[in-house]
């Protein structure tokens, strides 16, 4: 992958939780509307990396950041940068699916309300985000249901919806799939190479082949720092490193 | 002898679980025995009479009433902020683990020193005089650490994703507690709540010095002025009468209509969360 157009980088990142270093010199750029997988052995600090994007560690008290988070021209973590207005350009779906304990309607509904979108807009945007994560054929009939009542799947794609509704530039996913069965997990994978036509879209994943399937860039992080980074042909098919090698066959992790 | 210890094991279990119910069966049956007979319609509407050995226990009733209600307006909103402070926004450290402990030891302390320490604060020192607020004062600082401790414990209970979902989508801390964890939290908050309130109507000790009298001619239940509460006019029936064979059948009314009141708070919150569980 040549140098291109890119959304969202950090560069030169230190992490510390209290004196544990869990970041060490991490520099990545994400392409515009492309999926990026961060891969890596569990503990890599590849989670870590990916909710620095949104400042999810804010509320951490012993966690220590240095180095920058750009959003196109935009530093992250810029003092004039309130951290909502971050998180709604860019928006977050977890690894296990959290859905708040409301009906489908208000949970996509709940999203546009705390981000001032006017009353009259809303509906016409939640069916959109319902559409757009695949999710409106099923559930169109019963929006007042309570959304902890669907399926994990289904869950999940909710809380995809909920993100595209507030048209964020970017979509991180932490493990989106570790929770789901085999069916679910094709349906959310065929939403995300959908979805990559409107978002740059950088996902967490455990599983090799998902990582082949839905990614167009590949990261390979061990022990906090980044161990390579290419398209994901280049990461599973011609590792330039031996760690990378060794991981994507498999021999450890 | 393998095969033996399950049914061990299981009988054990059975008999403490049957020793317990024996027990609350035997309370209640012998209160519902001889209190039943002398519950009327007159017994809960009317005034006492006679050198309260006959009429009712109406201002009793309205005592406990607006006492109980008292008490939840002066400690259930402090309580609650009070915990969502420490668990949300208060930063893990030597202070804030001290008032925790501290909170902790308070809800040991007996309640008869929050009656000293209420009679001294709000009777002498802020000159409530003996009288409804005082008392409820007294009450709701009595109630304060159990409100704490549970509340704190329902919020502990949400798990981080709940929290992340919120602000994920750019809903500040405070929104995300306001209209994801609290919801969440709620039935355990109410719990904690009920039972608390519900131990606070039974409390004799805290209003002893510092509201609740022996006998008033009239309605009970004005803020500035001494009133009548079930456990204060059961204590005395059953202690203090100078006829206590005649009233013993009203000390025993009285204390089925102080578990019934108990109990009829207890449903409300059972009910309320039902209404809530079936709504997640």
């Amino acid at each position: 992958m040549t140098e291109e157009n890119f959304k969202l980088s950090a560069k030169d990142v230190n992490l510390w939780f209290g004196n544990k270093h869990v970041l060490k010199e991490v520099s990545v750029t994400f392409p515009e509307k492309k999926v990026t997988a961060l891969i890596g052995p569990s503990g890599c600090g590849k989670s870590t990396l990916l909710r620095c994007f949104n400042r999810m560690h804010d509320l951490s008290p012993d966690a220590r950041i240095t180095g920058q988070f750009m959003l196109e021209s935009q530093d992250l973590y810029d003092k004039h940068v309130s951290v909502t207005q971050a998180r709604k350009r860019v928006g977050m779906v977890f690894q296990k699916a959290n859905p708040f304990p409301k009906s489908i309607y208000e949970n996509i509904n709940y999203g546009l309300k705390i981000n001032n979108i006017p009353a009259k807009d809303r509906p016409e945007i939640i069916e959109r985000a319902l559409k757009e994560s695949y999710l409106w054929e099923e559930v169109k009939d019963d929006l007042k249901k309570p959304a902890t009542r669907l399926s994990g799947g289904q869950q999940q794609r909710l809380c995809i919806a909920r993100t595209v509704a507030l048209r964020p530039e970017v979509i991180l996913m932490d493990e989106p799939c570790s929770a789901l069965d085999p069916i679910s997990t094709r349906k959310v994978e065929e939403l995300i190479v959908q979805l990559k036509e409107q978002y740059t879209i950088v996902i967490v994943t455990h599983n090799m082949q998902q990582a082949q399937r839905v990614a167009d860039k590949t990261v390979f992080m061990y022990l906090g720092e980044v161990v390579e980074e290419g398209s994901t042909d280049d990461i599973f098919r011609h590792p330039k490193q031996e760690l990378t090698q060794n991981y994507v066959g498999g021999h450890f992790g | 002898m393998k095969k033996l210890s399950p049914v061990i094991e299981w009988s054990t279990l059975l008999f403490c679980t049957g020793t317990v119910l024996l027990f609350l069966v035997a309370i209640l049956w012998d209160l519902a025995v001889k209190g039943w007979p002398s519950l009327s319609w007159e017994f809960i509407t009317a005034l006492p009479s006679d050198g309260m050995t006959k009429g009712g226990i109406l201002p009793a009733i309205t005592g406990t009433v607006i006492l109980t209600l008292l008490t939840a307006v002066l400690s259930v909103p402090l309580g609650i902020s009070c915990a969502i402070y420490l668990n949300e926004y208060a930063k893990d450290n030597w202070l804030t683990r001290l008032i925790r402990a501290s909170i902790r030891n308070l809800s040991g302390v007996p309640s008869i020193i929050y009656g000293l320490f209420g009679l001294a604060l709000f009777v002498q020192g802020m000159h409530m005089g003996t009288s409804m607020l005082a008392a409820g004062f007294t009450l709701g600082l009595l109630s304060l650490p159990y409100i704490i401790s549970t509340t704190e414990e329902a919020l502990r209970r949400i798990p981080a994703s709940t929290r992340e979902a919120a602000l994920g989508i750019g809903a500040t801390q405070f929104e995300s507690i306001r209209d994801v964890v609290l919801p969440s939290a709620s039935p355990g908050i109410l719990t904690g709540v009920v039972l608390t309130l519900s131990r606070a109507a039974g409390e004799t000790a805290p209003i002893l010095f510092t509201g609740v009298a022996f006998y008033i001619n009239g309605s009970s239940g004005y803020l500035n002025q001494e009133f009548m509460a079930l456990p204060y006019h059961l204590y005395m029936l059953s202690t203090q009468h100078q006829a206590i064979e005649q009233v013993r059948p009203l000390a025993y009314g009285t204390a089925l209509v102080l578990v019934m009141v108990v109990f009829l708070l207890n449903l409300t919150a059972f009910y309320i969360r039902y209404k809530y569980s079936n709504n997640d």
